[in-house]
C-alpha cells in the first residue's frame, strides 16, 4: 500500500529533503512498495529475541585522554561553502 | 601478454627480478585505459601524471617490497588527501579531503601506485553503477551491460585490465556482486578486519572495505596489506592478522562445505545455479565434503537488511547539510530551507529514497515494527550461520541471482534493484567474510560463486577459493578472450 | 483558586561538562575560550569518513559522578544517535545514551528549612556537546549566523532529577548541591558563566492533593542560580493564572528572558520533535566490570553530603552554614585548615561567610585566589579572641590582609593598631581624664550613669580607638568607686 503524500512530506521534513510534487508521488508509491515487502517481518515471532545492536563481540574500545591537537583551520575550511572570520556562515536560523 | 594483463604476484616477481619497471607497468595500464576507458568509463578521477611520477621515483630506488610499483584504483568513497573524493554524488562533486582513509594510506605506505578514483553508485547505494551522478560504468565483457555495483568502477577497471587491483566497499553485495558480474575476485572481509576510517560509509554496521583482484593469490596479497587494527576505528578488531598467502593451499581434502538450500531456490537463474552446482562437483572431486544445509530465516534477511541499511544511511547522510562542505543551495534565506534544498539538489533519487525509508523506519510509531524488528532478525540470521558453522568450514552459493543485466533493465523498480543483495546481504548482517570468484559463464557473461567463511577465518575461505581456482581456468579469461 | 491552592512540581535536567583534557571522541583540546574553530578536527566537525573513538576518562568521570549521586552504575551500556538538524550539530545526530544510561536510580539530599529532603536522580548519561551559533544581534533579527564548532564533542553528563522539588528555592538548593558534589567528585569545573554547568527546569502545577502531574513546561536559558529561581517562580505563577483563567496549558519549551524577567514560548507551531534514537553503529558498547566501579569508589574523596553531616555533628553548625561551607572543596579546605589552627568553628564560619565572601564577591575572586592563608585568618581570629584587637579593628585588618596578603600581626605592628590592654597605661590615662573633667565626675557620682560613657569616649579618642573598651569601662568604674 502506498504511503500518503502527507506521510511522505512528514518523513521528508524529518530528513530535511525538499521534494517536488512528482517526487512526492513517486516516493509515496515506492516507499509503500518497499515497506509492504518489509511487513513480512511482522509474521515472524520475535518476542524473546534480543535485538542485535552490535555484531562484534567487542566492547570498551578506548582512547587515552591525551591532546593530539587540531589541524589547521585553513584545511578545515578549504571546502566550506561560505565562511566569515574563521566561522561557517549560515542563513538565519528562524 | 602485456604487463597490464598479468597478475599482481606475477608483476611482483618481474619487478623484483628487474625484468620490468613500475613505469613500464603504469604505461601499459595507461595504454589500456586509452583503449577502453571511453567505453568502460570506470574512472571518476584519473591520476596519470601522479602515477607516472610515483613510478619513476620508485624505480629510482629500485626496491620493490610488498605491493610496490603496482597500480591500483580506489572506489571514490575512500578519502584521499588532496584528491577529489566525490562518492559519485553532486553533493561532494568538488570535495577535496585533507586526510587519507587508513586502507588507502596502508597501500600508499606499501608503495602501491594510485591510478585513480573509481566510479560507483552514489554514496555506495545501488547495484549497477548507473546511479553515479556523473555517468554509468559499463561492463567490460559487454558494454550494453552493467558492471554491477556499487563498486562497479573498481571491478570493471580490474576486469578491463586498466589497473591491477582495487579497493571497494561492501555493505550488502557492493564488492562481490560487481566482481561476479565482471568475472574477477572480490572479497569482503569480516566486519572489523579492515579499518573503515576515512571511508565514506552508508551503513556503518554493514560496511566493510574489501579487495577486487584478478585471482585469489592477488586477493590474499592485497588483503594482507590493508587488514589489521586501526586505533582510529573503534570497530576494527585487534585480532592478529594471519598470513593469508600462506593459507593458499590446493589440498582441501576433508574440507566441509555447506550449500544452503534457500540460496538455490526461486528467483535464481537456472543457468547460474547450474554453474555453482557444477562448482560443488569440482569441490567434491577435490576431496571436499559437500552437504546441503538450511539457513531457515533467509526469507527475512533482505527486508531486515534493507531496514538496517537505510536506517543507518539516513543518519550517516545527515552531515551533508551544506554548512561545512559539499553542495549548498545559496538561494535559501533560512537554515531549514537551505538544508532541504541543498539535500534536494545534491542527492540522487535512490539516495533520497533510502534516506526517506530509513527515516521512516526509525520514526515514532514505526521503530518497533521496522528497525527494532530488523535487529532481532539480525540475531536470528547470525544464529543460523553459527549453527551451520558448528559443522562446516565454508558455505558456498551463487553470488548474484543472475549474470550482469543490461543497462536500464532495473531502473524504475526499487524492489527489483534491492533484490541484488538477496544472496549476500546476510553475510553483512552477520559480519562474516565473503568472497566471489569466477565459476563459469552464462550468455558469455561471467558467473560468480560466493564463499562465506566463519568470522575472521578468511584463511579457510581463501584456501577453498584458491583450490577451486587451481582446479579451473575461469579466472584466466579476460573480456574478449575466453579461456576454455 | 489561589496560589496556595496549587502545588508546584519541579524537575531539573542538568548538563555538566566533564573536565577531560580532550573531547569525547577525538584528540582535540577540551579548552574553553579558544579562537573560533581552532579546537576542531574532521571527527568533531562531522567530516565524511571520520569515525569516533571514546575517551576513557569520560567513562571514568561518569562513573565517579554517578557514584557521587548514589546511582547504580550499569554493567552494560551503549551509545545512541539522537537525530536532528541544527547548524551547531555537524553530524545531524548527537551521540547520547537513550535506553541504557550509564547511571540510574540515584539521589541527593538537600536541606529545606533545616530539614533534610531527598531528591531522586532518575538517570545520568554521557553525551557530546554541540557547537555555538553567533548571531548578528538576536536570533530572530539576524540576517545570518556564524558557526563555531569548538564546543562540539565536549563530553557532557546529563543528570535528570525526579520531579521531586516543590518550590523554586528547593530547585536552587538542589542545583547548588549538585554543583558542589560535581566539584568535590572532581569531574567538572561547573562554571555556569562558561556554560560548563547548564540547567533546564521542568515545571508544572497541580491542585493540592491531585496525584497526576500537570502539563509540563521546559524552561531553557537559565544562566545563574538566581535566574533558575526567578524563572520557576514566574513560570509557576503564569501557569496558575492561566489555569485560573480556564486556559488549557500546552506542553512546550519556553526560554527565560533575563531582561524582562519572563518566560517566553520558543516554538509555537514548530513540528513535534522525533529524534529517531538508535544504537550508534560506530561505537562498541561499554561493559563496566564491578572492579572498575569499586576502584573509582575507593578513590572518591569526602563529598558535600558527608562534609555537611560532619560539620553539623562535630561543630553544631546550621544546615545553612554547612551548605555554604561545602560550596566547593577549596572553600571547605580553607575552613577546615582555619579551624585546625583556631578551634572556634562558628567564628571561623561567620568570618568566612561574612567578611571573606563579601570581599571575594566584590573583587570577583575565588577562594583559591585569596592572598592570605587559612592560618592567617586563624591568627586574626585568635587576636580578637584574646582581646588584642577589637572587632572593628579586626575588620580593618582583614581588609588589609585581603588587599596585601600580609599576616594580621604584621599589619597590626606596621600600623600600630594593637589594642591597649595594659592596665597601668590605661589607669594613668583615666586619672588624667578624671582630673580634667571634674564636672562629669560630679554628675557620675550624682547618679548619672551616662556620664561614664563620656569618659570612656574621651579615653578612646585619646588612644585613637586602640584602648580595649571593655577594660576601660571596668577601670573607670574602679577608679571612681575607689575614690
Amino acid at each position: 500500500m502506498a504511503l500518503t503524500i502527507a506521510e511522505v512530506e512528514h518523513v521528508a521534513m524529518l530528513a530535511r529533503i525538499s521534494l517536488n510534487q512528482s517526487e512526492k508521488e513517486q516516493f509515496a508509491l515506492e516507499l509503500g512498495l518497499v515497506l509492504n515487502y518489509a511487513d513480512r517481518l511482522k509474521s515472524l515471532q520475535t518476542d524473546n529475541i534480543q535485538p542485535l545492536d552490535h555484531i562484534l563481540p567487542v566492547s570498551n574500545v578506548f582512547r587515552e585522554d591525551v591532546v593530539i591537537g587540531s589541524p589547521d583551520r585553513e584545511d578545515m575550511f578549504a571546502n566550506a561553502p561560505m565562511a566569515e572570520d574563521g566561522q561557517y556562515r549560515v542563513p538565519k536560523i528562524i | 601478454m602485456k604487463l597490464n594483463d598479468l597478475s599482481v604476484h606475477e608483476l611482483k616477481n618481474l619487478l623484483q627480478s628487474k625484468q620490468t619497471s613500475s613505469e613500464e607497468i603504469i604505461k601499459s595500464c595507461l595504454e589500456r585505459i586509452a583503449e577502453v576507458e571511453a567505453e568502460v568509463k570506470a574512472f571518476i578521477t584519473l591520476l596519470e601524471d601522479d602515477a607516472l611520477k610515483a613510478a619513476r621515483n620508485l624505480d629510482k630506488k629500485g626496491e620493490y617490497q610488498g605491493l610496490a610499483g603496482i597500480p591500483y584504483g580506489l572506489k571514490d568513497n575512500f578519502c584521499t588527501s588532496g584528491i577529489k573524493t566525490t562518492c559519485a554524488s553532486r553533493m561532494l562533486e568538488n570535495y577535496v579531503p585533507f586526510y587519507d582513509a587508513t586502507a588507502a594510506r596502508r597501500l600508499s605506505e606499501a608503495d602501491a601506485i594510485l591510478m585513480g578514483k573509481m566510479n560507483m553508485d552514489e554514496f555506495a547505494m545501488g547495484n549497477s553503477t548507473e546511479l553515479s551522478a556523473f555517468f554509468p560504468t559499463r561492463n567490460p565483457w559487454d558494454h550494453n551491460r552493467v558492471p554491477g555495483g556499487s563498486s562497479g568502477g573498481s571491478a570493471a577497471a580490474v576486469a578491463a585490465g586498466e589497473i591491477l587491483f582495487s579497493l571497494g566497499t561492501d555493505s550488502g553485495s557492493s564488492i562481490r556482486q560487481p566482481a561476479s558480474f565482471c568475472g574477477v575476485v572480490g572479497l569482503k572481509p569480516s566486519y572489523g578486519r579492515v579499518s573503515r576510517w576515512g571511508v565514506i560509509g552508508s551503513a556503518s554496521s554493514l560496511d566493510q572495505v574489501g579487495v577486487i583482484t584478478r585471482d585469489v593469490t592477488d586477493c590474499a596479497l592485497v588483503l594482507q596489506a590493508i587488514a589489521g587494527k586501526d586505533p582510529s576505528d573503534s570497530t576494527s578488531v585487534a585480532l592478529e592478522v594471519p598470513d593469508y598467502s600462506a593459507s593458499l593451499k590446493a589440498d582441501i581434502k576433508g574440507l566441509k562445505i555447506a550449500y544452503p538450500r534457500e540460496y538455490f531456490q526461486a528467483g535464481i537463474d537456472q543457468h547460474v545455479k547450474a554453474c555453482v552446482m557444477e562448482a560443488l562437483k569440482t569441490y567434491e572431486s577435490l576431496g571436499a565434503i559437500i552437504d546441503e544445509v538450511s539457513l531457515p530465516h533467509s526469507e527475512y534477511a533482505l527486508p531486515a537488511f534493507l531496514l538496517i541499511a537505510c536506517a543507518e544511511a539516513s543518519a550517516n547522510m545527515g552531515k551533508y547539510d551544506g554548512v561545512r562542505f559539499g553542495l549548498r543551495d545559496f538561494s535559501a534565506d533560512n537554515v531549514v530551507d537551505m538544508y532541504s534544498q541543498s539535500r534536494g539538489l545534491g542527492f540522487g533519487t535512490d539516495v533520497k529514497r533510502r534516506i526517506l525509508l530509513g527515516t521512516h523506519a526509525l520514526s515514532a510509531g514505526y521503530y518497533e515494527d521496522y528497525y527494532l524488528k530488523a535487529l532481532k532478525v539480525r540475531r536470528l540470521l547470525k544464529n543460523d550461520f553459527d549453527k551451520v558453522f558448528e559443522n562446516y568450514d565454508v558455505i558456498v552459493a551463487p553470488t548474484a541471482p543472475t549474470v550482469a543485466f543490461e543497462l536500464g533493465a532495473q531502473s524504475g523498480d526499487p524492489l527489483t534493484m534491492y533484490m541484488n543483495d538477496i544472496l549476500t546481504g546476510s553475510t553483512n548482517m552477520a559480519g562474516l567474510p565473503g568472497m566471489s570468484i569466477p565459476c563459469g559463464f552464462v550468455q558469455e557473461m561471467p558467473v560468480g560463486m560466493h564463499l562465506i567463511g566463519k568470522p575472521f577465518d578468511e584463511p579457510t575461505m581463501l584456501k577453498a577459493a584458491y583450490a577451486f581456482e587451481q582446479a579451473t581456468s575461469f579466472h584466466l579469461s579476460r573480456p574478449g578472450r575466453r579461456v576454455r | 483558586m489561589k496560589a496556595y491552592d496549587y502545588e508546584i512540581v519541579i524537575g531539573l535536567e542538568v548538563h555538566v561538562e566533564l573536565k577531560t583534557k580532550t573531547k569525547i571522541f577525538c584528540g582535540c583540546s577540551n579548552r574553553f575560550g579558544a579562537e573560533p574553530n581552532t579546537n576542531v578536527c574532521p571527527i568533531c566537525s562531522g567530516f565524511p569518513g571520520a569515525l569516533p573513538v571514546l575517551n576513557q576518562q569520560v567513562v571514568e568521570y561518569a562513573i565517579r559522578a554517578g557514584l557521587a549521586l548514589n546511582c547504580e552504575i550499569a554493567s552494560y551500556t551503549k551509545f545512541d544517535s539522537k537525530n536532528y538538524f541544527y547548524p551547531d550539530l555537524p553530524n545531524a545526530y548527537q551521540v547520547s545514551q537513550y535506553d541504557r544510561p550509564i547511571c540510574s536510580n540515584g539521589y541527593m539530599d538537600i536541606y529545606v528549612d533545616g530539614k533534610p529532603k531527598r531528591i531522586g536522580i532518575n538517570r545520568a548519561h554521557i553525551e557530546e556537546d554541540a557547537g555555538k551559533l553567533v548571531h548578528q544581534g538576536s536570533i530572530t533579527e539576524t540576517a545570518y549566523s556564524l558557526v563555531d564548532l569548538n564546543r562540539c564533542g565536549v563530553p557532557l553528563l546529563e543528570i535528570v532529577s525526579m520531579p521531586d522539588m516543590r518550590q523554586a528555592a528547593e530547585a536552587r538548593q538542589y542545583l547548588e548541591k549538585l554543583r558542589s558534589t560535581m566539584l568535590f567528585a572532581g569531574v567538572s569545573d561547573c562554571k555556569m558563566e562558561e556554560g560548563s554547568l547548564r540547567c533546564d527546569a521542568n515545571v508544572s502545577v497541580r491542585p493540592w492533593g491531585e496525584q497526576a502531574l500537570g502539563t509540563r513546561v521546559e524552561i531553557k536559558n537559565l544562566n545563574s542560580f538566581r535566574s533558575l529561581e526567578k524563572a520557576i517562580e514566574y513560570e509557576a505563577r503564569r501557569q496558575m493564572e492561566a489555569l485560573d483563567d480556564g486556559e488549557v496549558l500546552v506542553q512546550e519549551t519556553r526560554t527565560w528572558d533575563e531582561e524582562k524577567q519572563v518566560t517566553r514560548s520558543m516554538r509555537s507551531k514548530e513540528e513535534a520533535q522525533d529524534y529517531r534514537y538508535f544504537p550508534n553503529p560506530d561505537l562498541p558498547p561499554l561493559v563496566i566490570p564491578r572492579e572498575w566501579v569499586e576502584s573509582v569508589a575507593r578513590s572518591m574523596p569526602e563529598l558535600p553530603q558527608q562534609a555537611q553531616l560532619r560539620l553539623m555533628e562535630k561543630y553544631g553548625l546550621s544546615a545553612y552554614d554547612v551548605s555554604i561551607l561545602t560550596s566547593s572543596p577549596e572553600y571547605l579546605a580553607f575552613f577546615d585548615r582555619c579551624v585546625a589552627a583556631f578551634a572556634q568553628p562558628k567564628a571561623v564560619a561567620n568570618w568566612m561567610m561574612g567578611e571573606l565572601n563579601k570581599f571575594l564577591n566584590q573583587s570577583n575572586l575565588q577562594i583559591t585566589e585569596c592572598r592570605f592563608s587559612p592560618e592567617h585568618l586563624a591568627e586574626l581570629l585568635k587576636m580578637i579572641d584574646e582581646g588584642a584587637v577589637s572587632g572593628k579593628m579586626a575588620k580593618d585588618i582583614f581588609a588589609e590582609m585581603f588587599a596585601s596578603g600580609k599576616p594580621a600581626a604584621q599589619i597590626v605592628k606596621e600600623k600600630g593598631l594593637a589594642q591597649i590592654s595594659d592596665q597601668d597605661t590605661l589607669i594613668a590615662m583615666i586619672e588624667e581624664v578624671l582630673k580634667a573633667n571634674p564636672k562629669v565626675v560630679e554628675d557620675y557620682r550624682g547618679g548619672k550613669q551616662k556620664a561614664a560613657g563620656f569618659l570612656v569616649g574621651q579615653i578612646m579618642k585619646a588612644t585613637k580607638g586602640q584602648a580595649n573598651p571593655t577594660l576601660v569601662n571596668q577601670l573607670i568604674d574602679k577608679c571612681l568607686s575607689a575614690e
